[in-house]
């Protein structure tokens, strides 16, 4: 950033200011543009790495009746809630919930509008094509199609821009502090939305609010969400939603980088394998259902073994069972020098695997569906797809906690706009991750991320512009 | 079944060697899977798990270098697995075609450096010269300057011997990538596929990224359209002249409306408008998404191949004027030099890539 710039974008007062880059900042800022509004993008991150987490995302989970799109059949409002219920166990809010899936039929064709291409459902995908919109290319086209629309609106973008702090005086917004290049300054604005997103790569923020463990985590998405701003709105009395100490973590493979690893270091050999913790022992049941319900919880168990880690243990049989692994296997012939290689207690390692083995029963294994092929007296028990693993070669992969999102959020009304201590604030609104808590405070449904990024960033552009017309 | 763990790649083990390097890539691609939808390399790869180097060279050769992967990818720089996938699948494209010609070593001279095939073109024209200083003219229009006996002298074997080597190449390839017998359905299918560019249509015919960076364009769909129609309809109008003049006893020179020239001129035109096309879009895209080192080989020979195409077209708005014989030497010379390279040049990615086609047609039908 050019010292020019720099003067440029604090020498004058801006219609509406957008901290964020991600999806729900570009609908934001592409609604207020289209309004008429003089907008300014701050985004944290530099260009390569812009757009959050929505450049790791693949679909948009849509309500819509009849075919729309890349969706068939129907998708109905109670049938979306009912999923949203059941996975947030009802840590949510039923107004904000059904305004998202109400809007997010009508979100599809605004952002085909605007530059963003869907895909049939891609290949090894549950059947996700009646519910779940895939972008083509993934969500880094969809990122990249949104900076040209808001480019070609007339919207200022400034990368490697992070926002510290929002000047906020008797319940309104005057202007923000950024830095932007190593360069603090303050930018006026009428209208601010607040796009910033959650705090999961402050590991030491993590830290404090899981325990010390959250240092083993790898956090699957961008290193630039650390929370700077969400801290600083909290701090002068914002309200918030979603429990402080949470966060969503599924079980990745345990090489992967600590940031920004994304889909790539899914691992899904688990079903078809028995997990042992740094002792050698097993922890839970392996086989309880198909992965993609069971991900999620594996996070947290891997959370609370010690160190932090597990290991995933297989025969050859099951190894052409599941998608490729980004990651080799740890291969070896016999059981003791598999734990060698993977550092493990060997005798612990072939007394759990012997003592599996024993409780395996005769039947069919099916790994297509649940097959109820379950260990007999196992503590804890394998409850389908429990088959020996006693054909060589044997292979390893390890596991650890992934950090996906945290659910502290900012509490807003369905109009988008941020609450301080006194009351709704005048002027300022959020979208996306940052204010997502209100919505989905445990748990997460694939794609609903997207959806509440889309609704609220949209209408947050809409009422910022309003706002200032 | 079990599966070959041993060929898996560890993601940040980035290589030098070409296969190696495309097979990390097309890993991480395999477990990621967003681009399915851009062109036939992402459903390719997710036929596999595993990825001997027949199949990286097959994936290779299906790669059109639209970009589309690039600019939707994640995991480009500075992420530390630093994907580029179409420079990778670039680079093991250009070894292959470099591995199978004969002798390689030419083939790799000659796309590594424009001064290869600049100065097979001035060999070329020098020996055509020569030949029409040497050779006594016989007959009409361009043949007072070159006997037809003379031309078929040199260009039958200039145009043969060629298509032996490429064939002996197509013969490797076909080897490596485990080709199986071919059926009219693969040939059909790969002809459509090359007729309309339906790699280069970026999945839903909004076009690549060549040229404008993240934005997709069609321009180089087109353009190169131009060139192959062009090409095509250029070599159907000496195709139909032979036929004329060994089976239906109608020498050359023919009038405009003839069948030769009504193939001839417009394939001419389409060559140069392609080709000018081409070389103006190569000047604005990124070098960097592209077979590492071998720009200037490529440039040169889309300029052998434009000028081909003008010199053509000049020499038929020339004829019977005082320029004609320098020209003729100046155009055959170019036509000469283009065919002797084609093994050993671009020229040689058209077989390849119908090849690949081919050999993808046949894997989707035996799947």
């Amino acid at each position: 950033m050019t010292d020019g710039l720099s003067r440029s974008l604090a020498g004058q007062t801006w219609d509406v200011v957008i901290a964020g880059g991600g999806n729900a900042a570009l609908c934001a800022a592409i609604e207020a543009a289209e309004a008429g509004a003089r907008v300014l993008i701050l985004e944290g991150a530099p260009h390569a790495y812009r757009g959050g987490n929505s450049r790791h995302t693949r679909n948009f989970r849509c309500m819509h009746h009849g075919d729309l799109g890349p969706l068939v059949e129907t998708y109905d409002e109670e049938e979306f809630w009912q999923d949203l219920l059941r996975v947030t166990r009802g840590e949510t809010d039923e107004e904000l919930a059904r305004h998202a899936i109400r809007n997010s039929a009508e979100c599809l064709p605004w952002m085909q509008a605007h530059g963003v291409r869907f895909q049939p459902s891609l290949a090894g995908t549950l059947s996700l094509d009646r519910t779940n919109a895939f972008f083509l290319g993934g969500g880094k086209a969809l990122v990249n199609a949104y900076y040209l629309t808001a480019q070609d609106l007339g919207v200022t973008v400034a990368y490697d821009a992070q926002v510290s702090h929002v000047g906020i005086e008797g319940g309104r917004a005057t202007h923000v502090i950024a830095s932007i290049g190593g360069q603090i300054i303050s930018i006026a604005g009428r209208a601010f939305v607040l796009a910033s997103g959650g705090f999961q790569a402050d590991i030491d923020w993590l830290a404090r609010a899981w325990g010390p463990s959250a240092r083993n985590f790898l956090i699957r998405g961008t290193p630039y969400n650390r929370g700077v701003l969400l801290r600083d709105m909290v701090d002068q009395g914002a309200l918030t939603v979603g429990d402080p100490t949470q966060c969503h973590a599924v079980a990745i493979d345990g090489r992967a980088p600590k940031f920004d690893g994304g889909i790539v270091t899914r691992l899904d050999c688990v079903p078809f394998s028995i997990v042992v913790n740094r002792d050698g022992q097993r922890f839970h049941d392996e086989g309880e259902d198909v992965w993609p319900k069971r991900y999620a919880i594996w996070g947290r168990l891997v959370a609370e073994q010690p160190d932090q880690v597990a290991y995933s243990i297989i025969d050859s049989r099951s190894i052409d069972l599941f998608m490729p692994s980004v990651y080799p296997p740890i291969t070896a012939d016999t059981i003791p020098d598999l734990a060698g290689k993977l550092g493990l207690p060997v005798d612990a390692v072939a007394d759990t695997i012997a003592g599996f083995n024993a409780a395996c029963r005769e039947g069919q294994f099916r790994p297509q569906e649940l097959d109820g092929l379950a260990t007999s007296g196992l503590t804890p028990a394998k409850t389908n797809w429990a088959r020996a693993i006693e054909q060589p070669p044997f292979y390893a992969y390890s596991l650890r906690p992934g950090v996906t999102f945290t659910y502290l959020g900012l509490k807003v009304d369905r109009h988008a706009r941020a609450t301080g201590p006194e009351g709704p604030y005048e002027n300022i609104w959020s979208a996306g991750e940052m204010m997502a808590g209100s919505i989905l405070g445990q748990g997460y449904l694939a794609g609903f991320g997207m959806t509440i990024g889309t609704v609220f960033g949209r209408i947050a552009g809409q009422e910022a512009a309003a706002h200032v017309a | 079944m079990s599966l070959d763990v041993t060929l898996q790649t560890d993601p940040g083990a980035i290589s030098d060697d070409p296969v190696q390097e495309a097979r990390r890539q097309i890993e991480i691609c395999n477990a990621c899977r967003y681009c399915e939808g851009y062109c036939s390399v992402f459903p390719a790869i997710t036929r596999n798990k595993v990825f001997a180097s027949g199949d990286i060279t097959q994936l290779a050769n299906l790669c059109h270098n639209c970009r589309g992967c690039y600019h939707a990818c994640q995991y480009t720089a500075p992420h530390e697995f630093d994907l580029n996938l179409p420079k990778a699948l670039g680079a093991a494209r250009v070894d292959s075609w470099e591995r199978f010609a004969w002798p390689s070593g030419l083939a790799r001279l000659l796309q590594s450096h424009a001064a290869g095939l600049v100065v097979a073109i001035v060999l070329g024209i020098a020996a055509m010269i020569l030949a029409i200083a040497a050779l006594p003219g016989e007959g009409p229009g361009f043949y007072a300057w070159l006997g037809h006996g003379a031309m078929v002298a040199i260009f039958l074997p200039a145009f043969l011997l060629p298509l032996a080597a490429i064939a002996m190449g197509l013969r490797s390839y076909w080897h490596e990538v485990g080709g199986q017998a071919v059926t009219l359905h693969d040939l059909r299918e790969a002809a459509i596929s090359a007729g309309t560019m339906r790699n280069l249509s970026g999945g839903q015919g909004q076009g690549c990224n060549f040229e404008k960076g993240e934005r997709y364009s069609n321009a180089r769909r087109h353009v190169h359209q131009a060139i192959m129609y062009g090409f095509l309809l250029c070599f159907a109008a000496t195709s139909v002249a032979t036929v004329m003049h060994y089976l239906l006893d109608m020498p050359a020179p023919y009038g405009l409306f003839s069948l030769p020239k009504l193939l001839g001129i417009p394939g001419g035109l389409l060559l140069v408008a392609g080709c000018f096309g081409m070389i103006v879009l190569r000047g604005k895209a990124d070098p960097g998404l592209g077979a590492p080192g071998r720009s200037g080989g490529e440039n040169a020979f889309i300029w052998t191949l434009g000028l081909a195409g003008l010199t053509g077209l000049v020499l038929y708005a020339l004829r019977g004027t005082a320029l004609t014989g320098p020209l003729l030497a100046l155009h055959l010379g170019l036509v000469l030099a283009f065919f002797l390279v084609t093994p050993y040049s671009k020229m040689a990615h058209g077989f390849y890539r119908m090849a690949a086609l081919v050999r993808e047609a046949q894997l989707r039908r035996l799947r």
